[in-house]
């Protein structure tokens, strides 16, 4: 008992999550009694004794987990524990339950967690279709209707879409670009640790008096500052999803910059590490503003700061600049992984080069400086001072030539090319292109301030969202997770489940959320749980659409979980692809690498003889993929 | 080298698809009805827009369909495809192309925004209250008599409304007139719309306040200006006094001079 309360892991997390939970409990009781204050407050937007645990416990928890230990060693001046490597690579299941270092293990813990949320957040959906399905209020009332599609949102956002991407790259880009590991291992795990507690901050929130935060993913103060107990929880897990992503950022831009394989120069970085520097470039500068307005806010309600209290000289729409200053850049965080797939998937599958790579390493980095100068395209009726609505017009606009650009040079690699569509990456790939465009277009038309008078906050809007998010970034999420299963398990996937689950949620997909456009602009608001009964045909057809679209992603998880147990066992390099994680075996070896690679050409150097992107040994000569030396798949 | 691609028959289908896509698009009525000055002006912006994305949503699918038809491998098929990594002028094609045609977007959408909002002399003011979860409008060239749920306004008048929120963001929609205004606490927002059919209308708020948000309507009457005035000079009621306070201390957010008068 007390060697398991001193070695890190599970019983000595939970203890620590219960004392720190404790102390913080303590501690607000304790000043409170000397302040002479009652001891328990319970107005709905404060609860210190709540909100203080809600922030020590999880600190207290990845304490337990070993999160700190080698840090906090060093930092008091203990001798520091010889590093054996125990805490690297996994040799059974086990080990992906507990603080592991190795990027590859870490890649996995990130899929699967986030995955988990990504199937919590899509029961929410369908609860609200079912709700939508008719006129009236049938199953659940407005008020949990308001928590339903907030945490929805807050889920699939903040702990599916933007960490499954750090997750994926994670795997993913240390390969690729020859490198042993992330820059900063024990970093990286504390990134990802910090993911499931903001997850459970979420869900957590739904046993709050009050119930879950109620204000929309967006959380427009005065309704944020004045909602029940729920919102403090959506403050609070977004600091632990906003430092996750921001320590895991760092850690991307540190390993590509320094930690290239001999020979790698810029130029010849394969699209994903470009696309992961351009998103760490936009999470490292913007992620901080979110965390700072949810802090704000969170002073607002706990400590009556009246940051956004107009009563008091606060500025309400203030929130707002500052919100989407973040949240736009954040869509670009949503895409620009996604992107980097999409080029990865479509190079190696079209057996071609990619038409104008720099021109798309351009774009990326394109994309990234616009997105800071299109913020307010959010506010064009948010009654802020007007003049800034066509300069954010005319912005928002031109960031769809970048855009434009990466479409076209996919659509150009493509021709000439032999174009395999077997896989179900591929299929993913291309329906991306045609159904991002869409996104795209009502994007543009949104962008233009007279018809954003009109269509704001309707259902065009959750239109388009849908189409750009699910559309987009899912329907990425999706290409990679196919792309690299055979090299992240070991294990091939069956194609023809996979084609279930593409032809079913590309049908679900377009179901669901193309009416929504037309309801939209025929004047359905967004965020209601009741509407006019003209609406209700459009609506019971979206909701069977929606429901279709859930169904076909059980396939998903099925082909997932038998194909990683039973699916046949994947060579080195299933999809003959040229970049250098498929040079090694599947998965790859505990330190990825018996010797660093060299890398003597581009990425995407299909079709031409003799064209090497990497000498793999020192000889140069063909050397057979070692045995895997690990068992990373739980079989 | 490679063969040569068929230019003039894909782009002879592009056409060819931009113009059924847009036929019928453009045929369709989707913003609903138009009741206002601005909504027609709104809705050919909307159609315009309708077109050109036609066009650039015909010309992928034609380019991705035209390669999956040709450039499929044959089963079994191991060899890789040409070499080709670009094309300079191409690439310079589609970056300049795009930023022309979103440039005469905004344009367009500018010219379209200064007519939507250009202030008329003899427009009617009204105030808006809006509060969980209510509707009400003051008549301040009547003394501010006072109603809630329910407003009047003459046809064919510019009216001017100015905003207030009591405690958190509501936002003032009617789809029919396309306009649409945040109504924010503490400050005095301001939208301008000439309603050019009588009829009555419902007033919808679109942004997220609470429980009651679904529910938050009132009702719109526009009326000739004769049956607006005696309808007016009916009402006894005047604004109460914490509504009179908002319209006291509210302030404006757009510095003078820079307020184009309807934002």
């Amino acid at each position: 008992m007390v060697a398991a309360i001193k070695r890190p892991g599970w019983t000595r997390a939970i203890l620590g999550a219960i004392a720190f939970g404790a102390f913080g409990f303590g501690l607000v009781v304790a000043l409170r009694a000397i302040s002479g204050l009652p001891i328990y407050q319970t107005e709905q937007t404060g609860y210190p004794h709540i909100i203080v645990p809600a922030i020590t416990a999880p600190l207290g928890f990845l304490a337990g987990l070993g999160c700190f230990d080698y840090w906090l060693r060093w930092a008091v001046g203990a001798p520091t524990i010889p590093d054996d490597h125990s805490q690297h690579g996994a040799k059974t299941w086990k080990d992906y339950f507990h603080f592991n270092t190795d990027h590859k293990v870490i890649g996995v813990q990130y899929v699967c967690t986030t995955f988990f949320f990504f199937f919590v957040g899509g029961l929410m959906a369908m609860l609200i279709r079912a709700e939508l399905a008719q006129p009236g209020t049938q199953i659940v009332d407005a008020a949990t209707y308001n928590s339903l599609f907030s945490t929805h949102a807050v889920l699939m956002i903040f702990v599916f879409v933007i960490p499954v991407f750090a997750g994926l790259a994670n795997y993913v880009l240390p390969l690729m670009i020859g490198a042993p590991d992330m820059a900063f291992p024990r970093l990286n795990a504390l990134s990802f640790w910090m993911l499931p507690l903001a997850g459970l901050l979420f869900i957590g929130s739904f046993l709050c008096p009050g119930g879950a935060f109620d204000a929309g993913w967006t959380g427009y103060a005065p309704l944020s500052t004045g909602a029940p107990l729920g919102q403090s929880f959506f403050n609070l897990g977004v600091q632990f999803a906003g430092a996750s992503s921001i320590a895991t950022a760092l850690n991307f831009l540190v390993t590509i910059i320094t930690m290239r394989a001999p020979g790698m120069t810029f130029w010849r970085m394969p699209l994903l590490v470009w696309a992961n520097l351009s998103t760490s470039l936009l999470v490292v500068a913007a992620t901080p503003f979110i965390a700072g307005v949810q802090f704000m806010v969170l002073f607002d309600r706990a400590l009556h700061t009246n940051f956004f209290d107009f009563a008091a000289g606060g500025d309400v729409i203030s929130y707002q600049h500052i919100f989407w200053f973040y949240s736009h850049p954040a869509v670009y965080i949503m895409i620009l992984p996604g992107f980097g797939i999409i080029s990865e998937v479509i190079s190696t599958h079209a057996r071609k080069p990619i038409f104008g790579y720099r021109l798309m390493a351009l774009a990326l980095i394109g994309i990234v400086v616009l997105s800071y100068s299109v913020w307010a395209h959010h506010m064009f009726v948010a009654g802020m001072f007007s003049w800034l609505r066509v300069p954010m017009m005319i912005t928002t606009l031109l960031i769809a030539v970048p855009t434009g650009i990466k479409i076209f040079s996919w659509l150009g690699t493509l021709y000439f090319g032999k174009i395999h569509t077997y896989s179900t990456a591929m299929l993913f790939a291309l329906a991306f292109i045609v159904t991002f465009t869409i996104g795209g277009i009502s994007g543009v038309m949104l962008g233009m301030v007279p018809i954003d008078i009109h269509v704001s906050d309707t259902y065009f809007i959750v239109a388009h969202i849908h189409f750009v998010l699910f559309g987009g970034s899912v329907f990425t999420i999706f290409a990679g997770v196919y792309h690299w299963f055979p090299k992240m398990t070991g294990r091939m996937y069956d194609e023809r489940l996979g084609r279930v689950h593409f032809w079913g949620t590309l049908v679900g997909t377009w179901g669901t959320f193309v009416p929504m456009h037309w309801v939209g602009m025929d004047g359905m608001p967004r965020r209601v749980a009741d509407y006019a009964e003209q609406f209700g045909e459009w609506n019971l057809l979206i909701s069977v659409f929606a429901f279709i679209l859930g169904a076909v992603q059980l396939v998903f998880l099925y082909n997932m979980v038998t194909s990683w147990r039973y699916g046949p066992r994947a060579e080195a390099n299933p999809w003959r692809a040229n970049s250098i994680e498929w040079q090694v075996s599947s998965p790859p070896p505990i330190f990825n690498f018996d010797e660093i690679p060299r890398v003597v050409g581009g990425p995407y150097e299909f079709g031409i003889p003799g064209a090497k992107h990497a000498i793999m040994t020192s000889e140069g000569a063909e050397v057979p993929a070692a045995e895997p030396s690990v068992v990373g798949t739980g079989s | 080298m490679y063969g040569r691609l068929p230019i003039v028959k894909m782009l002879l289908a592009t056409i060819a698809m931009t113009v059924v896509i847009s036929a019928v698009m453009v045929s369709i009525n989707w913003d609903g009805q138009e009741a206002s000055t601005a909504a027609p002006k709104i809705d050919d912006l909307l159609n315009v827009m309708i077109v050109l994305s036609s066009f650039v949503f015909s010309l992928v699918m034609v380019m991705l369909f035209y390669a999956l038809y040709k450039f499929r491998a044959k089963p079994g098929d191991e060899s890789d495809g040409e070499p080709i990594h670009g094309n300079t002028r191409l690439e310079i094609a589609w970056t300049l192309i795009p930023t022309i045609i979103v440039l005469f977007g905004a344009g367009y959408s500018w010219k379209v925004l200064a007519d939507i909002e250009e202030k008329q002399a003899d427009h009617v003011t009204v105030d808006v209250f809006s509060q969980q979860y209510a509707w009400s409008f003051a008549y301040p060239g009547k003394g501010y008599v006072w109603k809630e749920g329910e407003f009047h306004v003459p046809v064919n008048r510019q009216i001017q409304f100015k905003m207030h929120a009591q405690d958190v963001i509501h936002s003032f929609w009617v789809p029919e007139w396309r306009i649409k205004k945040d109504n924010v606490p503490g400050i005095t927002t301001t939208a301008l719309v000439t309603p050019d059919k009588e009829g009555t209308y419902q007033l919808i708020c679109t942004e997220l306040c609470g429980f009651g948000h679904a529910t938050m309507r009132a009702k719109v009457v526009v009326e000739s200006e004769a049956k607006w005035e005696k309808w007016v000079d009916g009402l006894k009621q005047k604004t109460p006094e914490p509504l009179m306070e908002s319209v006291k201390q509210d302030t404006q957010v757009n510095p003078a001079g820079l307020d184009a008068g309807g934002a």
